[in-house]
């Protein structure tokens, strides 16, 4: 039984030859390429395991849980895996042509393999020391990505990035020891167990604090978004594509998993904190959004506040609600990364990323307008597109739950997400040129395939999640079924 | 830095620490030491080697390069992975041979030992990378 470590291997096996092969820089982005769709095949495969099967558990080194470190593939971590992959695959393909060839052949492919590696690792790991380790492999490779090329703005934003990301680490590292020392056990099921077991949870509390911190940090949650607009707009498209698909969710992933398996107990503290921030994660994302001018720091900050609707879901709490968030999320991550690559598309006609210095791509690129419209207007929720939905489910369950005023917030915020998205479409693609702008560099060179594949890809996958909502809310709601019945995890890794 | 007696010393001194680095990393199993502390050592070496030369001389001597050493490192990590496969244990699972050398005794060689090689091989190339990048500077 080696499935679940395969997620793992996969990316670091890819490093390894990316490595070897490191003086052919031709060949770097085909291995990456390689490497990425094995992690989709894979990912896909073992969703289908666990749906047949059930949870798949390893105990690495055959050490018995709760004394060594257990992988476990649920149907969470199975969705949040084939995601995974869909963006490995997407960003390879994307950056062939986007990344240029001084950045390629100083190791971006196989750092981009070492962030998937720890990504992936997160998702599948069952024990809350391995995870914090993943997350710095994570962290580690997303730092060298953010400043490769050592271009003075990268430089400015990878500081506040690498530096709040580190005091997130300290918060994550001084809560795993406080609950260690309490509990004397890392592995999550035995926690799960151990703390549904205790009476006096109140003392968890602080060690629930302090991961709450720690995993809104990473996940630029209110109030800790700041570092994330300010860093996120610096590096190459195609990286930031990257960090807005996966890095973020992943701390959105570890939040779930930890207040849906064990810190469920002091749940009226809890969940209207979790709406609360929520709402503000949402309403302050896209106030601050609507007054930017420069199309990535306006999908940065949309970023922030479409976490606020997975928070929403997780202070929800019904079955309908977290399976509203992983739809969402599903939704986001693949509408999010593909209108930062559109971005990339028209900063490679315009060379500008600056609205006011773009204008009238309708007339000359019909059909980079079409590609647009399909993951803006899906995150603005539009319907048929996946993000209507998404906000449907959740705003459903929240009336459903009587959680009336998040449910408004929600509804609102789309109108000005909706806003947002509606001005980029205008000032890029319906005015007309701006007066007086020479025609814009790129105007008559044919967009790289490689560039434009994966925006399709992604289109489509959007386009699919709108007409099969059905059988795609049935696989969220299934996990989210799993994630509301803890026992169903603590047996399948304790085998009690 | 360019003193006689230092190139001399260092010159000496290198292979000594290599021998040393590699039995601090054998007797690490169950004693301290292993393959971080020996990659440490071995990597000491090459250092005190470049700063008594320079670091041209020192890659020289060092003959891979020390990305080369990172590659070796993680590849034979990742190879330790593949016996307990094979022995159809769980991933990672710890396997043992026991080796009977005529003269020597016994002689127990084990997938650890192998993973222990990729961290002594990966640390001596990623300190001695570092390092010699910063003496550059």
């Amino acid at each position: 039984m080696i499935l679940p470590a395969l997620p793992i291997l996969i990316p670091l096996l890819t490093i390894i030859l990316l490595l070897f092969s490191f003086q052919r820089r031709e060949w770097q982005p085909w291995i990456g390429l390689t490497g990425a769709l094995l992690q989709l095949a894979l990912a896909l495969f073992l969703a289908i395991q666990v749906k047949t099967q059930g949870i798949l558990v390893l105990h690495t080194g055959n050490w018995e849980a709760p004394f060594g470190i257990t992988l476990v593939v649920d149907a969470f971590s199975s969705i949040m895996l084939v995601l995974a992959g869909i963006i490995a695959v997407s960003v390879s393909i994307y950056s062939m042509d986007a990344i240029d060839r001084q950045r390629q052949s100083f190791f971006f492919y196989p750092m981009v393999q070492g962030l998937l590696m720890g990504v992936n690792g997160a998702f599948v790991t069952g024990d809350i020391f391995n995870l914090y380790v993943w997350f710095e492999v994570m962290l580690t490779a997303s730092f060298v990505l953010i400043t490769l090329g050592g271009e003075k703005k990268q430089l400015n934003g990878a500081i506040k990035y690498v530096s709040i990301n580190l005091v997130s680490s300290l918060f994550f590292l001084a809560g795993i020891g406080l609950l260690y020392g309490k509990t004397g056990t890392l592995n999550m099921a035995d926690l799960a167990l151990k703390l549904s077991l205790a009476d006096n949870n109140v003392l968890m509390n602080t060690s629930a604090v302090l991961f709450f911190v720690a995993f809104s940090i990473k996940a630029a949650v209110f109030p800790f978004f700041f570092w994330l607009p300010a860093s996120y707009h610096t590096p190459p498209v195609a990286i930031t594509a990257l960090f807005a698909g996966l890095l973020t969710k992943v701390g959105i992933y570890s939040m779930i998993r930890f207040y849906t398996l064990f810190f469920v107990q002091d749940k009226l503290f809890w969940h209207p904190l979790f709406l609360w921030i929520g709402g503000f994660t949402m309403v302050i994302g896209v106030l601050t959004a609507a007054s930017q001018y420069d199309i990535r720091k306006i999908l940065s900050f949309h970023i922030i506040s479409q976490i606020g609707y997975i928070i929403m879901g997780l202070g929800i709490f019904t079955v309908a609600g977290i399976a509203g968030a992983i739809f969402f999320m599903a939704h986001n991550i693949i509408a999010k990364t593909n209108t930062f690559l559109v971005a990339g598309l028209i900063n490679r006609i315009t060379g500008s990323y600056d609205l006011k210095k773009i204008g009238g791509l309708y007339k000359i690129r019909p059909w980079l307008s079409i590609l647009f419209i399909i993951p803006a207007f899906g995150l603005a929720g539009i319907p048929p597109l996946s993000g209507f939905f998404g906000k449907l489910i959740l705003i459903s369950a929240g009336f459903d739950a009587g959680e009336y005023v998040i449910s408004f917030i929600a509804l609102a915020v789309g109108l000005f997400t909706l806003f947002s998205m509606v001005k980029i479409w205008n000032e890029a693609f319906w005015k007309p040129r701006p007066e007086g702008l020479s025609p814009f560099e790129g105007e008559n060179e044919k967009l790289p395939v490689s560039m434009v594949i994966p925006v399709v890809f992604l289109g489509l996958i959007t386009l699919t999640m709108g007409f099969a909502v059905k059988p795609i809310l049935e696989i969220a709601m299934n996990a989210a079924g799993q994630l509301l019945d803890p026992k169903i995890y603590i047996q399948a890794v304790l085998g009690l | 830095m360019k003193s006689y007696i230092v190139q001399l010393a260092a010159t000496r001194l290198l292979p000594v620490t290599l021998i040393l680095s590699l039995l601090v990393f054998y007797r690490g199993h169950n004693e301290p030491g292993g393959g971080f502390i020996g990659g440490l050592m071995a990597a000491a070496g090459f250092i005190f080697y470049a700063m008594a030369y320079d670091t041209a001389k020192a890659e020289k001597k060092l003959r891979v390069s020390p990305l080369m050493l990172i590659v070796a490192g993680l590849s034979f990590a990742f190879i330790s992975t593949l016996p307990s496969l094979f022995a159809g244990n769980p991933f990672f699972t710890g396997e043992w041979i026991s080796l009977n050398i005529p003269l020597l005794g016994k002689l127990k060689l084990g997938s650890p030992l192998l993973f222990d090689l990729g961290v002594y091989l990966a640390v001596w190339g990623v300190i001695i990378t570092i390092i010699f990048n910063v003496m550059e500077e």
